[in-house]
């Protein structure tokens, strides 16, 4: 039976206005609630509905990062996933260390499928999918918002800027998810109850062999350029004569 | 001295504007040479086109039966093939880019920079984190290739017209995968603008209530030559196609005149027209974030003021 890998980031959580710190250093993260990256929850749930189907035997899923991440791993367990792994690394992570990571997974665990989230909402990079499937010289489905599994291949619906386009791929594959795919599961008490029996395994980033090499840096944070308030008019006519007045009709 | 090779973006018949914002940006880099690559089958009228963008130095192009239809997988070790021949390899930052851009990072082993939005120097660019909320720096290292995408909002289309690039053709040696096959694209025929280029465009959001409703858009959309966008609740609830969608996930747009109608105004909605010239919203509740945002504002009921607007519209011309 086929093994699902998905991976779940902690991320801050997408109701949360992030603001810069005052050093210019990073965002405020005190006290800010964390959660898994959105993305990745309707990665999980789709791995978990593919199982439910029939078409996999075991769904593990792993986050790269700070130990703070088990929290994150223990909600996509009571979810439903089997198994999670905590790869824990201090360095910075960019998309690329993360999809090593995630090969070396794959190749330890025999994975079949791999789900990610199409981006995370933190650094907004949408590559990790992209380059784990280069890596492991495999096909790459982004952007899903349909997913139906056909033996050893898998009929993905993309949503690309002209609409939506069909793909037909052989598995092994890296599926990333968008946010039409699936309405994730609520988590119910007694699964977190159970949840916290199942296997989470923590292991260092540099035991699977990979290295946190720095490659582009970050070097400062800076606010947006903030829009200027404008006015409030009454009526139509009034909206009319404001657009009028600024040339724009 | 840097040399920059462009991916090109099409549809085998038109060049897709992205690819002349992706020119504009190359172009701030100092002492740059500009080079386009169009992957595509024989015959194509692509190459022509973009050579006729300002800036571009030469025009590569790769011909295979593979390239009917921009698949990634297949496109990623051609554009690798050549990228040894250069500093830097860009892409748009739409789903053309966002899908091969990283599959050609990760087979040269480096990282890539996601949506570029400011040139600081060769190596140091600024982009947006965080839904647009924090601005990075980032330095990429002198010794190795920069890949990236652009963040084609902010940046000024190249023109197109008079310049004549020469066109070659780049004899390749790659082995393309046929792991992947493309099936079909579902496209919907509109002679509406296209809503990533236009320079107006009407959005509509959750409070139009259906596809029937949404139908008032459109017309407002008409008499303001404008192209039509949404919010994710109204493409969720099935109201327009999923290519509307403005915002974190869907098109980061930059037209000079944005009305968003029935819209909240979700940090991942506001993301996607922070560059738009003049913002106006309709909304009936005062509260709303979009009018912490918008230019014009106008607390009203759509279903009112949109017709009576279009009306007013309609009849000054
Ligand atoms: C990871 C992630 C990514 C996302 N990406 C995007 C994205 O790319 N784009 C996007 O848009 N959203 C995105 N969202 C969703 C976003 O958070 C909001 O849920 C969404 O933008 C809300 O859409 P809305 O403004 O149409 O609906 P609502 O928030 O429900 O707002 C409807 C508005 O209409 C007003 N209204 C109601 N009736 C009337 C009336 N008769 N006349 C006038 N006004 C009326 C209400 O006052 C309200 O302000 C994303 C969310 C997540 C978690
Ligand atoms: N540190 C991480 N741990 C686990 N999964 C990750 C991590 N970083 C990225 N991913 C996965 O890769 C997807 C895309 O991330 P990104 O390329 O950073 O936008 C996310 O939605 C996750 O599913």
């Amino acid at each position: 039976m086929k093994k699902i890998l998905v991976g779940l980031k902690r991320a801050v959580d997408y109701n949360i206005r992030v603001r810069v710190n005052s050093g210019g250093t990073g965002v405020e993260t005190d006290g800010v609630k964390m959660s898994i990256n959105p993305f990745d929850e309707i990665a999980l749930e789709e791995a978990l509905r593919l199982k439910e189907a029939g078409h996999a035997g075991e769904v593990i899923v792993v986050s790269v990062g700070a130990p703070e991440a088990q929290q994150q791993l223990r909600t996509g367990l009571a979810m439903g996933a089997d198994r999670a792994i905590l790869v824990t690394t201090s360095d910075p992570l960019s998309p690329r260390i993360v999809a090593k990571t995630l090969l070396a997974l794959v190749n330890r665990e025999s994975i079949e499928l791999v789900i990610v989230g199409k981006q995370t909402i933190d650094g907004d990079n949408n590559q990790t999918g992209q380059m784990l499937a280069a890596l492991w010289d495999r096909p790459q489905a982004t952007f899903a918002s349909k997913l139906e599994i056909d033996g050893d291949s898998l009929q993905v619906t993309r949503e690309v800027d002209a609409g939506l386009e069909v793909l037909d791929v052989d598995l092994p594959a890296v599926v990333t998810a968008d946010l039409r795919l699936n309405e994730p599961r609520y988590v119910k008490l007694p699964d977190i109850m159970k949840a916290k029996k199942k296997p989470l395994e923590e292991i260092a980033l540099s035991d699977l062999g990979v290295a946190a090499e720095a490659g582009v840096k970050t070097t400062k944070y800076a606010p947006p350029q903030s829009r200027s308030k404008g006015v409030m008019v009454d009526d139509v006519d009034g909206l009319v004569s404001a657009l009028t007045d600024k040339g724009l009709l | 001295m840097s040399k920059i090779l462009i991916v090109a973006e099409h549809d085998g018949r038109q060049l897709n504007t992205a690819t002349t914002k992706c020119v504009s940006c190359a172009s701030e880099i100092a002492d740059a040479t500009i080079d386009v690559l169009v992957l595509t089958t024989a015959g194509s009228e692509v190459a022509a086109q973009a050579a006729a963008i300002s800036g571009v130095g030469r025009v590569r192009v790769i011909e295979d039966p593979a390239n009917e239809h921009a698949v990634a997988a297949m496109q990623a070790p051609q554009v690798v093939a050549l990228a040894g021949e250069y500093s830097h390899v860009f892409g748009p930052s739409t789903t053309f880019g966002k899908d091969l851009m990283p599959r050609v990072a990760a087979l040269l082993d480096v990282d890539q920079i996601s949506d570029v939005m400011t040139v600081i120097g060769s190596h140091e660019f600024e982009r947006p984190i965080y839904a647009g909320n924090a601005i990075v720096t980032v330095t990429a290292p002198a010794d190795q290739i920069v890949v990236a995408t652009v963040r084609t909002a902010s940046f000024q289309a190249a023109e197109q017209g008079n310049a004549v690039a020469p066109v070659e053709n780049a004899e390749v040696e790659v082995e393309i995968p046929d792991h992947t096959r493309f099936v079909a694209l579902h496209a919907e025929a509109s002679d509406r603008p296209d809503l990533q280029t236009a320079a107006r465009v009407v959005s509509g959001g959750r409070a139009l209530g259906s596809a029937e409703n949404f139908e008032i858009i459109y017309k407002l959309a008409d008499a303001l030559g404008a192209a039509v966008g949404a919010s994710r609740a109204a493409v969720d609830a099935g109201y327009v196609p999923n290519e509307l969608q403005v915002g974190q996930t869907g098109k980061i747009i930059a037209p000079a005149l944005y009305v968003a109608v029935g819209i909240s105004g979700a940090i991942q909605h506001l993301t996607g027209i922070k560059d738009a010239g003049t913002i106006v919203a309709i909304n009936k509740d005062e509260e709303a974030p979009i009018f912490e945002v918008a230019d014009i504002g106008l607390v009203a009921d759509l279903f009112q003021a949109v017709p009576e607007l279009e009306k007013a519209l309609s009849s000054r011309t």
